[in-house]
């Protein structure tokens, strides 16, 4: 068996031709005819307001208006973890854009106008527009029926309060941690809010047939789980998962903005006003910024105790999300990163709490890196500062501590196998750690900045994958699955999987986007987790059609079905090399014997995998006793950065990011990961941030005033580096890397910058303004 | 009723002589997308900020979603579907064979914004790749890949960044 191999091959993407040719089409590209009518949106001035009349009589008289809804013909309410959103604002408004009523018009400029004509009055109630005034004990509440919202049993809601969820982890005795310490280090640390910026809006066009049968195509990262809360919200009307299609042609960036449902609700529930017609609703880049998801703002209060020798004894970690109007999904991020704020270290003695805040800025949800790089600005850098406090090298205090598989993780289980020491001193080499740099230029210093990063899939426990595989009579494959190439390069890793297992090149492999009439489920394309969730599906599917295929040439031939292989598009066999059965010759027709009869018929091949160990109950008080993740991802990164001592302005001379792939299937789209993910991150640091105005309006809901990096805005260099250590239970011992690459960016930044002037800025972003600030402040 | 003055404009799209209808307010990038189903300029931004409606206008790139439909009257446009007519491009070759795109949006842009480079300068530097596609974003890739693979495909080596040292 000396044929190639597929799974480590640097296969060109399958996808690459559609999308480099302008053949890709995207669900804005798709054609539905004369018939096609468009929707416009009325949305809340207001932060916090309750709705007192709306009148839409002028409105429904304006010219090609087909339909105008407001909150009263669709009075229901969704989400994913938690029922706390609505498909149109009920008695009150929770945000600035909030979406109140809508028109279905003949044509986008029609719908629009007469948006602008309806006429909703408002009584303004006060805006609570910070963790720290929504907390406070007179505060406004957000949600009165907090308490009466369907929820999954791992959240705890306290009603009559502004907490959607309290996550706690208590393991060990931080109090007695802190006192055998021989430093203690507190400070806090504020992230603001930040935006996906997928190029691609949001965009949905949805049809209820006058069969009753409602189709939907999205923009989206989880066509299943759209389908199961369309089904949910709008199971009143009398549709049912049996009654709705989605449909997820090629998506153009998510990055978790485009997981879930947001506005996709909006059009499906239209449908249904607009019986027969297809209504598309598409949003601009303004609303793409205020209503969608936002990733959460951030107050982290950390606290980190260590001996003499380095060791660290005991973590407190408070952090108070702004989790927005609406947590249905947000909820889920402050419960994932509770249960990891530790970051990848050995800390005996932790206390980590994690509370999902109501405040009335747009909701929060998720982001790549689903609250861990939230967290982990000020944990990366309050671990150098301990570090240097101790006297001790940061990047070998971080060596003495990081975790391995011998230790337990906060919640109590057992650490996976991890290559986080090998990408530690990979990552060092790369960026020459311990050697200062010198500028050439007086004017400016160079800061070098290192970062560990870890996160784990934040999924339900019977969070699911499935594939079906089916030969064609050329010995080519299409595979059907429902996980979403949202650019990572899922469907060409899908392809090497099958690849591997049957023989066949990627090249004769079909596999493409979702249509859950016909592909079969997937729970959704988030949390790192398809290339190993997926990957193991369609290793299941590719391993059934390969027996199917040995069983029928056992059965016509005689062989042994354990002295058959595949390689080269061939059944070959160990013991008589002269057997070289092209599959084109059966994997449809079977093979014909002697009496003319066949045996056989088309291969197909179909697989599941669901992780059947993990549990997300656990004791409330303590985040003890239950199995919430299923493996951890880890890593390091490490920045040169120039700082120019006059202006503040950064250049990023070079970055190195190691990531523990577990298994690289396709080492070309894992360093995909690492250049992107590292350029996503350097942005939140270095350029982005959202800023609201105190009213609760976003001011910079665009690309003029809330700059992401273009190719001018690169690192000079980017080194990227895989880690190879197998996850035990991945397929070929894959495990997802796709959001990690983005976690280490901020802090390794802050502390460069901390290396090279000596300030430690404990706020993000980091932008050149703030360094000169800062450095005018301490020069005075 | 308002009442418009329609313009029936003529243009050349993709090689192909093309007369259509316009309002004087219509934007290039809807008349191509909706009457004449030229699908690969994308809407983005709406503003001139993403460059994923880039197009060629005789040869040089513009946002065809601040282009009125009627500036187009008697000039020629070409979209990616149109740049070659047998098969696809060098660069285009390059990028697929390097796996350069990721989800693939802003690619037809980015296809053309190199398009005109290469035609004004056949070997660029990988300075000048980077500042021919910087009114393109790009969320995806951090765009080295995008760079490397311009620069493959002209022959002019590889980018000044030090890629692929991964074990």
């Amino acid at each position: 068996m000396t044929g190639r191999h597929y799974v480590g091959s640097r296969e060109p993407r399958i996808d690459g031709r559609d999308k480099v040719s302008g053949a890709a089409h995207f669900v804005d590209d798709l054609e539905f005819g004369p018939d096609l009518l468009h929707a416009a949106v009325v949305e809340s001035p207001h932060a916090h307001a309750r709705i007192v009349a709306i009148d839409t009589a002028a409105a429904a008289a304006m010219p090609g208006v087909v339909a105008v809804v407001t909150g009263a013909d669709f009075p229901f309410t969704f989400g994913l973890y938690m029922k706390d959103r609505y498909v149109f604002a009920q008695d009150r408004v929770r945000f600035v854009g909030e979406q109140v009523a809508a028109v279905v018009a003949r044509d986008p400029a029609a719908a629009k106008r007469a948006a602008a004509a309806i006429e909703v009055t408002y009584d303004e109630l006060p805006a609570v527009l910070d963790v720290e005034r929504a907390m406070a004990d007179d505060a406004d509440l957000i949600h009165p029926d907090l308490g009466e919202y369907p929820h999954v049993p791992w959240f705890f809601p306290r009603g009559g309060t502004n907490v959607a969820h309290w996550r706690k982890i208590r393991k060990g005795d931080p109090e007695a941690g802190f006192a055998e310490a021989d430093v203690v280090l507190e400070d806090t640390y504020t992230v603001p809010r930040y935006a996906h910026c997928a190029i691609e809006p949001h965009v949905v066009v949805a049809q209820q047939d006058h069969a009753g049968r409602l189709t939907v195509w999205t923009a989206s990262q989880s066509p299943y789980i759209q389908r199961d809360l369309f089904a949910d919200a709008l199971g009143p009307l009398g549709l049912t998962h049996h009654d709705i299609r989605v449909i997820t042609p090629y998506v153009g960036g998510g990055f978790g903005g485009k997981a879930g449902v947001t506005m996709e609700i909006i059009g499906a529930a239209l449908a249904t006003a607009v019986k027969g017609h297809p209504v598309k609703l598409r949003w601009t880049r303004e609303q793409e910024f205020y209503n969608t998801y936002q990733r959460q703002g951030l107050v982290a209060r950390l606290k980190v105790g260590a001996k003499a020798d380095g060791t660290i004894t005991a973590i407190e970690h408070v952090l108070e999300w702004d989790a927005g109007a609406y947590v249905e999904y947000g909820a889920n991020v402050v419960n994932a990163a509770g249960l990891s704020a530790t970051g990848p270290y050995r800390i005996p003695n932790v206390s980590i709490d994690s509370v999902c805040i109501y405040t009335n800025l747009p909701p929060g949800g998720p982001y790549r890196g689903f609250g861990y790089s939230e967290f982990h600005f000020g944990l990366e850098s309050h671990m150098t500062r301990l570090a240097q406090q101790l006297g001790i090298d940061p990047v070998e205090f971080r060596r003495i501590n990081a975790i391995t598989e011998d230790d337990t993780l906060p919640y109590g289980r057992a650490m996976n196998a991890s290559g986080l020491r090998e990408a530690i001193d990979r990552t060092a080499a790369a960026i020459d750690w311990g050697t200062d740099a010198e500028s050439p230029d007086p004017r400016t210093r160079i800061g070098k900045g290192f970062a560990l990063f870890w996160k784990a899939p934040a999924m339900p426990p019977n969070a699911s994958s499935a594939a079906f595989l089916k030969f064609n009579e050329d010995g080519s494959i299409n595979i059907t699955v429902s996980g979403m190439e949202i650019g990572q390069g899922y469907l060409t890793v899908m392809a090497q999987i099958a690849a591997e297992v049957l023989g066949v090149p990627p090249s004769k492999i079909r596999v493409e986007t979702p249509d859950t009439d016909r592909n079969p489920y997937e729970w959704q394309t988030v949390a790192s987790h398809v290339t190993w969730s997926c990957g193991n599906a369609v290793l299941a599917a590719a391993g059934e059609a390969r027996d199917r295929i040995f069983e029928v040439v056992r059965r016509a031939r005689g062989y042994d079905p354990s002295t058959l292989y595949l390689e080269d598009e061939k059944v070959k066999c160990t013991e008589v090399p002269e057997l070289q059965l092209p599959l084109s010759d059966l994997v449809t027709s079977g093979l014909a014997m002697e009496d003319g009869t066949w045996r056989g018929g088309p291969i197909v091949g179909s697989g599941t995998y669901m992780p059947e160990f993990t549990s997300a109950l656990s004791n409330p008080e303590t985040g003890q006793g239950g199995h919430p993740n299923v493996h951890y991802t880890t890593g390091a990164a490490g920045v040169v950065l120039e700082v120019d001592l006059e202006t503040g302005r950064m250049k990023v001379r070079k970055v190195a990011l190691a990531v523990d792939a577990g298994r690289a299937i396709n080492p070309t789209m894992v360093e995909g990961q690492i250049t992107g993910g590292v350029l996503q991150g350097l942005a939140t640091v270095l350029y982005e941030d959202m800023r609201f105005d105190d009213e609760g309006r976003l001011r910079n809901p665009n690309f003029t005033d809330y700059k992401i990096p273009t190719s001018l805005d690169t690192p000079d260099v980017v080194i990227p580096i895989i880690v190879e250590v197998p996850q035990p239970d991945g397929p070929f011992g894959a495990r997802g890397v796709g959001e990690h690459t983005m976690i280490p960016a901020a802090p390794m930044v802050a502390n460069a910058v901390a290396d090279a002037t000596g300030l430690r800025v404990t706020s993000m972003p980091i932008t050149a303004e703030k360094v000169a600030l800062a450095m005018l402040a301490a020069s005075t | 009723m308002r009442t418009v003055t329609r313009h029936q404009i003529q243009t050349v799209v993709n090689g192909e002589p093309t007369s259509v209808e316009v309002e004087p307010n219509d934007v290039l990038l809807d008349v191509l997308r909706t009457a004449l189903g030229v699908k690969s300029p994308k809407i983005g931004c709406e503003r001139g900020d993403c460059g994923s409606c880039t197009v060629l206008l005789d040869g040089r790139t513009v946002r065809s979603c601040l282009v009125l439909a009627v500036e187009a009257d008697a000039h020629e446009i070409t979209t990616v579907e149109g740049i070659e007519h047998d098969g696809l491009t060098a660069v285009q070759e390059m990028l697929i064979e390097q796996s350069s795109f990721q989800c693939g949006f802003c690619a037809p842009g980015i296809v053309l914004a190199a398009a005109e480079l290469i035609e004004l300068v056949p070997r660029p530097t990988a300075d000048e790749v980077r500042e021919a596609i910087a009114g393109n974003l790009c969320r995806c890739t951090g765009y080295e890949s995008i760079v490397d693979a311009v620069l493959a495909a002209t022959g002019s080596g590889t980018s000044a960044t030090s890629r692929g040292a991964s074990s």
